[in-house]
């Protein structure tokens, strides 16, 4: 089974994690249109944790549940934290240089998002798609 | 092509890179009087929030300077991604590809009361 750990420090880093996410997603049999809408996803809060949280990691692993299967990615930072989290999963919230549609957008985007975040420890942010979710 | 640049984003674009681009972009407006910019994007396979702010940045700043902006090609997946991710990409022009969007362009700029060039007057 398919489970690696990827840091984001720069910028370049969000294009090397969206084309490995693309490549396992790919190797699952995922199709274009949702891997496209999981890469989106990753590159919204993989820039997210860059930007506010001075960057962290992704987990990223291959998951069953019956006969489903899919891909999670999980996405840790000990950046600053997020005090109101509801505030921030709305469209068009944003306190830096984004749109304020990244948590917002990518969790449209994906099958399951849940975020978790303390002040002043960090942000874990994890996603999954099913291939054909 | 004539008054009109045409721009292929052949990679997925790191966000200094598409930063880059919103820069040498307006500045190839500026020095050739562009009247209108085609950006190809049928080799991205995905357009983020931040990449559909520079393609906003770059069609708002053309518009000050009197030219228009296409965006041309965009990838199926790409189209119900945006869609679903909830991006607007306000005051831009799309087509299906290049062909399309340089007639798009044509039309507009010969659809101008006070174009003075002297193009087709059909």
């Amino acid at each position: 089974m398919i489970k690696e750990t990827l840091a984001i420090q720069q910028e370049r880093d969000l294009v090397y994690c969206r084309n490995r996410v693309k490549e396992i997603a790919a190797k699952i049999g995922m199709g274009i249109v949702n891997q496209t809408k999981l890469i989106t996803a990753t590159s919204e809060i993989a820039r997210n944790m860059l930007t506010y949280g001075g960057g962290g990691i992704v987990k990223i692993e291959v998951v069953t549940r019956g006969k489903m299967e899919g891909v999670q990615l999980i996405f840790e930072d000990k950046g600053p934290g997020i005090p109101d989290i509801p505030k921030a999963m709305q469209d068009g919230f944003t306190t830096g240089r984004t749109l304020g549609m990244g948590l917002p957008g990518a969790k449209r985007l994906v099958n399951e998002f849940a975020i978790q975040s303390l002040v002043g420890k960090g942000t874990t942010v994890k996603i999954l798609k099913w291939k054909n979710g | 092509m004539g008054e009109f640049l045409l721009v292929t984003i052949q990679v997925d674009l790191y966000d200094r890179l598409a930063l880059t681009l919103e820069e040498d972009l307006i500045q190839m407006v500026y020095k050739n009087a562009s009247k209108g910019v085609l950006i190809d994007i049928s080799a991205l396979s995905i357009v983020d929030s931040f990449m559909g702010r520079i393609i906003g940045n770059i069609a708002g700043m053309s518009s000050i300077m009197d030219a228009e902006t296409v965006v041309v090609g965009m990838q199926p997946a790409v189209a119900i991604t945006l869609i679903e991710l909830g991006l607007p990409l306000a005051g831009v022009h799309t087509a299906l590809n290049v062909e399309r969007g340089m007639a798009l362009l044509e039309s507009r700029m010969s659809a101008r009361p006070d174009d003075t060039s002297d193009g087709d007057d059909d």
